[in-house]
């Protein structure tokens, strides 16, 4: 295992790590970044809770390789909040009652943070399309729809 | 008199830590000097295990150990919440797919993946028992040596152990009798926090980390296994990210304990989401129900032959089929019961607890003849349950717990919010089910609440907040009894070195048992508040009221809590520690469950569906669920719970069951193969009301809640589905396929050319 040296830029820093050609994204952020907000669950992206943003897409992290990330820009969820505080849509998501026992809810956030800003007035349709890939056991999913539709509102 | 707190949806404790990724998950802990742990298994549920080679495995830079079952005391340790009899390693034969035959501790996580893939294991696949029937087959092997259970008069066959509940008797002339056998299927928790098992060797003992529902249990378990007094073995149980029962049972905690000591080092242990697949799911069921009606519909008989499939380790299995069982015939008054059940050993992943707690599995048998049984007799699905449901305090199992809600309300409240009577458009259907679990027995909650001299709050608690949102619930509590807002009050949880004793987080009891231990803590908290402001103003104790916050000591001004411990204390200070415990209505050794359910969780499921006969596709059009919860604390995490609970049960109702092949490995082994409910799955509408009326044993007439929403889904949906297309499924999940072939089944297509 030939260590690498990778480059790119999280959550407004720019960072340089070693690491190994098989190491994905995921363990980079959460073991060497320590970014342990992004978290793991199926590991073959089937359950979103590891969701990022790179170059503005939502991507599963445990899909992407570390090496892949070189010169990308990553936001995670630890990237979201302003000034310190939780975003509209963080606070959303506590407001609304969407957040049970929370393991999903970091992930389901940057995907509904990237809904937002790809579609800022979503449909409660659009938003089911938007997190089908985002998996929670805890709650019924319509408390997580609520919250994305008042950030919706509150941004706009 | 209901105070501000209470009955308000406050926000969820720890909520902001969710959404910006602060909080700390069990697998977010980082381990100064620690091991990273993987276990071996073998490409089959049962085989004897001939030799281990561990040189290569030992050989890879960075491993420190490889353990097998010979590097153990012998005989292999065992432990179990309720039988001793799964070894911490295999020891032998390997009993279902995934049991850990050896286990490598490495520097780092790659190191550990690349040593276990080394351990060569030379083996001899033997057959293996997989289905109630097989269980069932006296040429069937037997899962469990009989030496396990030297006093057991059955230990030579594969029934763990067998009950028979019952009382009254049979009918004569019943008007109608239905005989049906129904399928429950093994599905698996899912939480989407894999588990994780830290052990941390320290001076004064062990420390276990791990996301458990119930450190007090496992702390008894380490401990048993170990040999050790408890005090010298600390649990550190973090929030954890989801539990449902998948947490609460011992697992790898021993295994990681004695790698710990051994080494002298921490040992982490994280396992995939396919290793917890393997490591816990729900017992599955075939159950044989006869039931015998009058012509007016009412119950004059229930049988049921309930045989769960446990795994090959008892768990807390035995507890689940029993209490499922006991009180399997639903909430009617049953002039004669007899129910006989059976926990079956297999060689699968060993059951656990599971959100209902074997309760879905019996109501899906139950409510579905009653729903056939009122097509038969031409009685609408509501009514024919209203005739046969107990009223407030009306006995319905013989010398137990009497109905303690006003259950038809939520039936009407259901029937109303279902616009039940209206007509439907074609090839939409309504269902109704009613689902009944017997809630905690004999258990303990200790809690201790401390009121510090600047008049805020710290409540120390072993419930775990595993998502129901238990910290806001105990300090909402806490804040009406000693009218503190709840913002000013801490809540510690999960850590057996600063909180006492809880029994467990399960069953629905924490509102309830630990909610009267904080409320009576908050209780004892006042009495001293008393004797300080007696000795501090110079008055008789009987001449002071202590309320929520204030004191009135005679006919003078009320006071502050605040102003009673300065004049007390002055500049030395001090607190003020209130000690509660709940025990409920104790132990009763001549009960079936060992105590008398503390209440009855009740719930009513009303669903409208469309279905598509081309595909057996169905569309939950409509969801209302009516819970008779006593007093909701916070209305939103309650209904939060149903609506999660509904949910999850479409899974088991839907897309949801292990597959097995012949050799007993799972099948559909990941998140790609085996399917939960997305975001697009849930119905069109979902309803949710709480029946309120203060009438429960917890505080302010609370009820446990959280389990009900999964009792009686899938009844509810299998009764709508027929009420569209004239079938019945009577095996779970109701796939598109099933549903497909029953309607094939049902009215064959006329032949082709």
């Amino acid at each position: 295992m030939t260590p690498l040296k990778v480059s790119f830029r999280v959550n407004e820093r720019d960072v340089e790590v070693a690491t190994v050609a098989h190491r994905t994204l995921l363990d980079l952020l959460r073991d060497e970044l320590r970014l342990t907000g992004t978290k793991e669950c199926c590991a073959e992206g089937e359950c979103g809770a590891c969701t990022v943003l790179m170059n503005g897409e939502a991507v599963c992290s445990c899909l992407i390789l570390a090496v892949e990330a070189e010169g990308q820009n990553i936001v995670t969820i630890e990237g979201l909040e302003r000034g310190g505080e939780p975003n509209a849509l963080q606070r959303a998501f506590v407001a609304a009652g969407a957040v049970q026992c929370g393991f999903c809810i970091p992930g389901m956030i940057m995907s509904a943070h990237h809904l937002l800003l790809t579609n800022p007035s979503p449909t409660r349709a659009q938003i089911q399309e938007g997190l089908a890939g985002n998996l929670c056991r805890c709650g019924g999913y319509s408390r997580i729809i609520d919250a994305v539709e008042r950030a919706a509102k509150v941004e706009r | 008199m209901t105070t501000p707190t209470i009955g308000q949806s406050f926000e969820r404790m720890g909520g902001r830590e969710r959404v910006t990724g602060t909080q700390r998950y069990a697998a977010d802990l980082s381990f100064d000097r620690v091991l990273h742990l993987k276990l071996v298994h073998l490409p089959t549920a049962r085989a004897t295990i001939r030799r281990i080679h561990t040189r290569r495995a030992e050989e890879t830079p960075g491993v420190a150990c490889v353990l097998t079952a010979d590097d153990l005391p012998q005989p292999v340790p065992r432990f179990g919440p309720a039988f001793a009899d799964r070894p911490i390693l295999a020891t032998g034969e390997t009993k279902f797919f995934g049991e850990p035959v050896a286990a490598v501790a490495a520097e780092t996580k790659d190191a550990a993946e690349a040593a276990a893939a080394l351990v060569d294991v030379e083996f001899d696949e033997l057959p293996a028992v997989l289905s109630v029937e097989q269980s069932l087959d006296p040429k069937s092997p037997l899962v469990q040596d009989p030496s396990l259970r030297p006093a057991d008069a059955g230990a030579d066959t594969n029934v763990l152990r067998q009950w028979t509940f019952g009382w009254g008797e049979p009918p004569v002339s019943p008007h109608l009798v239905l005989e049906r056998e129904y399928r429950f299927p093994m599905v698996t928790h899912f939480a989407i926090e894999p588990h994780v098992f830290v052990a941390v060797p320290t001076d004064t003992g062990i420390t276990i980390v791990t996301p458990t529902q119930h450190p007090f249990v496992l702390q008894r378990v380490v401990a048993a296994a170990l040999g050790w007094p408890l005090a010298k073995v600390r649990i550190v149980a973090p929030d954890p990210g989801g539990g449902f029962g998948g947490k609460g049972w011992p697992k790898f905690e021993p295994l990681v304990a004695v790698l710990a000591l051994r080494l002298g080092r921490p040992v982490r242990l994280v396992l995939t989401l396919e290793e917890t697949f393997q490591a816990a799911r729900r017992t599955s069921a075939r159950i044989r129900a006869r039931t015998a009606f009058d012509r007016d519909g009412h119950i004059l008989s229930q049988s049921l032959f309930t045989d769960f499939l446990i795994g090959a380790y008892a768990d807390i299995g035995v507890r689940v089929v029993s209490k499922a069982s006991y009180a399997a015939c639903g909430p009617y008054r049953t002039p004669h019961a007899q129910v006989v059940a059976r926990a079956l050993l297999s060689h699968t992943t060993p059951s656990t607890a599971f959100r209902g707690f074997g309760t879905p599995q019996a109501s899906w048998a139950v409510e579905s003849q009653l729903t056939e049984a009122g097509r038969a007799l031409g009685i609408d699905a509501i009514e024919i349950r209203r005739r046969n449901l107990p009223r407030k305090g009306e006995a319905f199992i013989p010398n137990d717990t009497p109905a303690d809600g006003d259950w038809v309300a939520a039936l009407d409240a259901a029937e109303k919010a279902l616009s039940w009577k209206a007509p439907l458009p074609a090839h939409r259907g309504r269902g109704v089910a009613l689902g009944l679990k017997s809630s905690s027995t004999a258990s303990a909650s200790l809690a201790i609440v401390r009121l510090h001299h600047d008049g805020s709050v710290t409540i120390l608690s072993a419930t775990s907040d595993m998502g129901q949102g238990a910290r806001t619930v105990l300090a909402q509590i806490a804040g009406a009894e000693l009218g503190v807002t709840p913002d000013r009050i801490t809540v510690v949880m999960g850590d057996t070195a600063l909180v006492p004793f809880d029994s467990s987080t399960s069953a629905s009891r924490s509102t309830v048992f630990m909610g009267n231990a904080v409320t009576k803590a908050c209780a004892h908290i006042k009495r001293q508040i008393r004797t300080l402001a007696a000795a501090a103003f110079s008055a008789d104790e009987s001449s002071i009221e202590v309320a929520a916050g204030s004191v009135t000591i005679g006919d003078r001004d009320a006071v502050s809590y605040l102003d009673v411990l300065h004049a007390a204390w002055g500049p030395p200070r001090g607190e003020v520690i209130g000690v509660g415990e709940e025990r409920g209505g104790g132990f009763r050794a001549d009960h079936p469950l060992g105590g008398r359910p503390e209440f009855w969780e009740f719930m009513c499921t009303a669903v409208e569906v469309e279905v598509d006969r081309e595909t057996g596709m169905v569309d939950v059009t409509r969801l209302v669920l009516a819970s008779d919860v006593g007093k909701a604390l916070n209305p939103a995490q309650v209904e939060a719970q149903d609506e999660g609970a509904a949910v999850m049960g479409l899974g088991h109702s839907f897309m949801e069951e292990l597959l097995l092949d012949s050799r007993g490995r799972i099948r559909n082994l990941g998140a790609l193969d085996y399917r939960i409910p997305t975001i697009q799955d849930i119905p069109r509408e979902l309803h949710s009301i709480l029946i309120e009326n203060e009438d429960g044993p917890g505080p302010y007439g609370a009820k446990g809640a959280g389990e009900g929403g999964i009792l009686g889904i899938g009844a509810a949906i299998g009764a709508a589905v027929s009420d569209v297309t004239g079938v019945y499924v009577r095996e779970l999940p109701m796939t598109p396929e099933r549903i497909w072939r029953a309607l094939q089944q049902a009215a064959p297509p006329p032949p082709s050319e």
